[in-house]
């Protein structure tokens, strides 16, 4: 790239003197949320997998929140997304996103009609 | 006389040489790839949602299949996995700087850490073998019903599992390995489990200690335990012994999550594989200084990219395979 690299992260609210600096401060931030998604994934806290929202845990929506996190600074300054143009950034970046949403929008409820065919059948399953 | 009017900007625009999205041809090609192979991602992890939605009930719980870590006894659900995706970042991060260093023309700066990017990619794929192998072989061992549901042990006084060498007695009976060498026609079977199911029965039934515990989530989040009663009553469908984990039996549990484990991640180990490969051939070219003649180290930036959604991916995999 010619061009120099966008030095700051969360919205400008961190900056950085050099991109070497940039990619060590987003190893430490990936680190801490693969950290934190650890070992809420060990000590699995009631308060969160009682709750429910949208037919999910609330634990796992937090696992697939913290995952979208990562995967944005991945792509952003790791993948260098951030210095693109905005146009090359949209092709790549929305067409997946609406693909994928279509995809398991359609897939999840499915599965879950199948389920119930399971469910409420007549047939036994377990035997 | 020439109706067409040329302009000293149009000539520079249809002139050749640009670049309409400011990203040169080779990486433009990349991300294509790159794209299509996340679609080609997405539509496994979304196919690994539908059979797990659709068995939503009885879906393993990744925490008790994924327990061990190498050179340790003892149960850490998530611990090596978390490691391993610490070392596949590790190894992202070793790459940007890589292609940072090739921006500024440092050559052996590259060298160092396209190296350590490799050995890092080579300890991700070794670990991921090693996962396999120790899912393969299985952990406790347990029983396959008539309809395919799976039965495990558990000791009743401490919660613990119990694996089926803890309690299956030993019933000397004729039953041999049928080998190749024996046969009038050249086939053999798979090989004989350690207890037969005789042995498996016989041994709970003269152990109380052994309860067994099903398929099936309650609603705490755990696997349903059967009192002794049900237990004994339950044995009673049991068709045969599983130990470990193939294509086709799971001691786990739903055999989806096995034939979902192997294509996933084996097709991720893929790209890791394939990934390390295209880093060497690269790495070696950097060593030969052909980046360093032609200018620019263009190509370590193109590697560095696909090496970074390798580690996208795997984050996806590691949420969806080990923590929902």
């Amino acid at each position: 790239m010619a061009h120099g690299h966008k030095l700051e992260i969360f919205r400008g609210l961190v900056k950085f003197k050099s991109n070497t600096q940039k990619i060590w401060g987003v190893l430490a931030f990936l680190t801490f949320i693969t950290a934190i998604e650890v070992v809420l994934g060990i000590i699995k806290p009631v308060s969160m997998t009682d709750t429910y929202f949208l037919g999910m845990k609330v634990l796992n929506w937090i696992f697939i929140i913290l995952t979208l996190v990562k995967a944005y600074y991945i792509a952003w300054d790791f993948m260098h997304l951030r210095d693109e143009k905005p146009s090359l950034r949209r092709a790549i970046v929305w067409t997946p996103i609406f693909l994928v949403i279509y995809l398991v929008f359609i897939l999840l409820v499915e599965a879950d009609y199948i389920y119930n065919v399971y469910k409420d059948g007549f047939v036994s399953w377990n035997f | 006389m020439n109706s067409t009017v040329t302009t000293g900007a149009e000539t520079s625009v249809w002139g050749g040489g640009n670049q309409p999205l400011g990203a040169s041809y080779g990486k433009l090609m990349m991300w294509f790839f790159l794209v299509s192979d996340a679609l080609t991602f997405s539509g496994f992890l979304a196919a690994y949602g539908f059979s797990r939605f659709k068995f939503i009930e009885t879906w393993p719980i990744a925490d008790e299949v994924f327990t061990h870590v190498p050179f340790f006894h003892g149960n850490y659900p998530m611990i090596y996995v978390a490691f391993m995706t610490f070392i596949l970042i590790m190894s992202s991060v070793t790459m940007v700087l890589a292609v940072d260093a090739g921006h500024k023309m440092k050559k052996n700066a590259v060298i160092w850490y396209m190296f350590a990017t490799i050995i890092g990619g080579a300890i991700f794929v070794g670990s991921q073998a090693w996962e396999w192998g120790t899912f393969i072989k299985g952990d406790h061992g347990a029983l396959e019903t008539k309809g395919g549901r799976i039965l495990q042990f558990v000791k009743a006084d401490s919660g613990e599992r119990a694996s089926l060498s803890d309690f299956a007695i030993t019933i000397p009976d004729e039953r041999v390995e049928h080998e190749r060498k024996n046969g009038v026609w050249f086939y053999q079977e798979k090989a004989l489990t350690s207890f037969s199911l005789n042995e498996v029965i016989e041994g709970f039934k003269a152990d109380p200690n052994i309860l067994i515990r099903t398929e099936l989530i309650n609603e705490e989040g755990e696997k349903t335990l059967l009192d002794r009663q049900a237990s004994l009553l339950k044995l009673a469908d049991a068709t045969q012994v599983v130990e470990g984990a193939n294509l086709i039996h799971n001691e786990y549990g739903s055999r989806l999550f096995a034939d979902f484990f192997f294509f996933i991640t084996g097709f991720h180990g893929f790209h890791v594989f394939s990934g390390v490969v295209i880093n060497i051939i690269i790495f070696f070219n950097v060593i030969l200084g052909t980046y360093e003649r032609r200018g620019h180290y263009e190509m370590v930036e193109k590697i560095g990219l696909y090496w970074h959604f390798v580690d996208l991916v795997w984050v996806f995999v590691f949420t969806f395979f080990y923590l929902v």
